[in-house]
């Protein structure tokens, strides 16, 4: 297929800085930090896109965690994100500075805002990627995500198109130290009457009970899979959370099934954790449940089957049946926990 | 009304295991299903024609096969079933797919009347890109309305909706413009079930086909010629290579000596090792 542009007069890395509700969203300092990776493989620059109201105060905290340019646009009109004003915002924008690569968040806003630019620009983009690289002669990123029953990767690429752009999975990328001393310019964008001839209006937001971040902040996650039977049978790792000082969490037919809500479904279509302590419960570790916790510092894995893939992601873990392995769990941690208190108490 | 649903029958990639020899995947006897939120955009688009009239077309792109997924929707109550399916759609990345889906729907309008509404699903099972409506939206030149959970107000002669999107932390109402398009999550509804009449009828039922040539594509944008992107390499995940380290013994003894592992080298936070304060 014939290339849509000369890609040697595209140049440098971009990143949707997404903004919900005035706050910029964790996982753009880490597309930042990926971002910044890949240019310097490529010897090029990386800037952040800023939209919203009252969003320019982060600018600085993009430097810090890599950009070297921050394109700022603000507007009472750009305070909630819709679709065709941030489009259409941003298409302008690329179009005038031609960026060789694009990386934007695959969250609600950033599918819709990636699918709606590439189709503007008739570009290739890459959905849900979980690990970005760069065939650096080419000057290639090699975008690859999980596939077909998710049991699978591919690597995308897209190398006669500009931009190449990807929506990257919150939490799969490592989140960089800010440095404070790094310099960068921002750029502010005149704007102008953005949204006189928006399609839509937003009548009213209402935020939700911090139910759906529960899992975002936890250090210790302890989550279900179907082997653990049965709703009523979920108290085992309730209390095995609970001697961690953990949360819940389930796969994903442990959610379908309404023993636990959408918003602890860890995976592919459920969230992307990263605690210091996963534990495995009757999970058998398909793909699409991997990618949801692989960063997770150390993982334990709790199944009767010595062959189940959830093995090649745990660090450590026991074979047996759950309904024996996790009530000693709790109770061993029951124990420690005190003599660790006690210890401390006493001296 | 008139409302065009796009379906995509996926197979139920639940079933699909790896074969552990191989390493490869194990497709043999998984079924071909509608993929699961198409039938609550289908639903949503039943809904309308129940209050207001008019006309249900389901619209999908895909193997001659894919005409059973139709033909399940015709059973639920849609009027009309077109399936694009020509060897030259083949291989479309979302790009080359949301351009064969509008050109569908221009000869829809052309020929059925215009469309004040089109319906998908929020992702496909298979592909799970959430690509496909957006970029139809965007190809359509009209808003795009996605994770809609509820529809609050609807009124076609007027050319207005209010929906409720499920975003992340926040459920937002948004208002807009129609004809427009909707990305459809199980929430919104819940889906009726077809009488066996009804299915047994549509069993027999007939579906529209158009070729590239029929909704007048242009072949260089169809399929693997009209995608962007192209798979460039695909694997299966290597297996790590510092291996677990399994606890034996009785539950008990396993348990306990994994839990003092876990202490010892601080990995529960919050706990740490007895005589670590003297260290
Ligand atoms: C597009 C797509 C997206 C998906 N998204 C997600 C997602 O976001 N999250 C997700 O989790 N899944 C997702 N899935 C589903 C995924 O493919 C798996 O089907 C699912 O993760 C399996 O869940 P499970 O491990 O709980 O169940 P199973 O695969 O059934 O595993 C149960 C495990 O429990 C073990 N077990 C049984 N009894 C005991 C016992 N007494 N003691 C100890 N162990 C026992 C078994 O050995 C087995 O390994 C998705 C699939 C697709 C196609
Ligand atoms: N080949 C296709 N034919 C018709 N509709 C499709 C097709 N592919 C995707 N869709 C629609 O787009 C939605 C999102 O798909 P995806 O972007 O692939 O996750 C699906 O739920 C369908 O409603």
């Amino acid at each position: 297929m014939p290339k849509n542009v000369n890609i040697d007069e595209w140049r440098g890395i971009w990143v949707y800085a997404e903004q919900r509700r005035g706050q910029v969203s964790p996982v753009t300092w880490e597309l930042i930090g990926a971002a910044r990776r890949l240019a310097d493989a490529i010897d090029t620059y990386v800037a952040a896109v800023l939209i919203g109201d009252g969003v320019g105060r982060y600018a600085d905290e993009a430097v810090a965690c890599g950009a070297d340019r921050v394109f700022v646009a603000e507007h009472p009109e750009l305070a909630e994100f819709r679709t065709e004003v941030y489009g259409r915002l941003v298409v302008q924008l690329v179009l005038e500075r031609k960026p060789e690569i694009f990386l934007l968040p695959a969250t609600t806003q950033g599918r819709d805002l990636a699918s709606t630019v590439a189709t503007d620009l008739a570009c290739g983009l890459t959905a849900d990627t979980t690990q970005l690289e760069m065939d650096v002669q080419k000057r290639m990123l090699l975008a690859t995500r999980p596939t077909f029953g998710g049991q699978q990767l591919a690597t995308i690429t897209s190398a006669n198109w500009r931009p190449q752009m990807a929506t990257v999975r919150p939490k799969v990328m490592p989140r960089p130290e800010p440095d404070p001393s790094r310099h960068g310019e921002v750029i502010r964008l005149e704007v102008g009457d953005v949204a006189a001839d928006a399609p839509t209006r937003v009548l009213k937001v209402v935020e939700e009970s911090n139910e759906s971040r529960i899992l975002d902040e936890a250090d210790v996650i302890v989550a279900a899979g179907r082997g653990i039977g049965s709703k009523a049978n979920l108290y085992l790792v309730e209390e095995l959370a609970e001697a961690l000082g953990g949360e819940v969490a389930g796969s994903r037919p442990i959610c379908d099934a309404g023993w636990l809500p959408k918003a602890r479904q860890v995976g592919q279509t459920g969230i992307t954790v990263r605690p210091k302590l996963y534990v495995a419960v009757g999970i058998s570790g398909a793909v699409q449940h991997v990618v949801g916790m692989m960063q997770s510092g150390t993982i334990v894995a709790i199944n009767s089957d010595p062959h189940a893939p959830i093995f090649q992601v745990a660090h450590v873990g026991i074979v047996g049946d759950l309904f024996k392995v996790v009530p000693a769990l709790t109770q061993a941690v029951r124990q420690r926990g005190r003599r660790a208190v006690l210890e401390t108490v006493g001296g | 009304m008139h409302a065009v649903v796009c379906i995509k029958q996926v197979p139920d990639t639940t079933e699909v295991r790896i074969d552990p020899k191989t390493g490869t995947l194990d497709r043999r006897g998984v079924p071909n299903i509608v993929n699961p939120e198409d039938l609550h955009a289908l639903e949503a688009a039943l809904e309308f024609r129940d209050r207001f009239g008019g006309r249900v077309t389901v619209l999908t792109m895909g193997p001659n096969f894919a005409a059973s997924a139709l033909r399940e929707c015709l059973a639920l109550g849609a009027d009309e079933g077109v399936l694009l399916t020509d060897r030259r759609f083949a291989a479309a990345d979302t790009f080359a797919t949301t351009y064969a889906l509008w050109s569908a729907i221009q000869k829809i309008e052309k020929e059925r009347g215009p469309v004040d509404v089109v319906l998908t699903g929020r992702y496909a099972l298979d592909g799970d890109t959430g690509q496909v409506g957006p970029g139809l939206a965007r190809r359509l030149r009209v808003p795009l309305l996605s994770y809609v959970t509820a529809i609050e107000e609807v009124d076609f002669e007027a050319k207005r909706i209010v929906v409720q999107r499920h975003i992340e932390g926040a459920v937002v109402t948004l208002e807009s413009r129609l004809p427009a398009v909707l990305t459809c999550s199980a929430d919104l509804n819940q889906v009726r079930y077809a009488s066996l009449p009804a299915l047994l009828a549509a069993q027999q039922a007939q579906v529209t086909a158009w070729s590239v040539d029929d909704v007048g594509a242009d072949p260089e944008q169809c399929g693997l010629k009209g995608s962007p992107t192209i798979v460039s390499k695909s694997f299966v995940p290597e297996p790590r290579t510092d291996t677990c380290r399994l606890f034996e013994g009785e539950p008990a003894e396993a348990a306990a000596s994994l839990v003092d592992f876990l202490i010892a080298e601080h990995r529960i936070p919050g706990f740490e090792p007895v005589g670590a304060k003297e260290a």
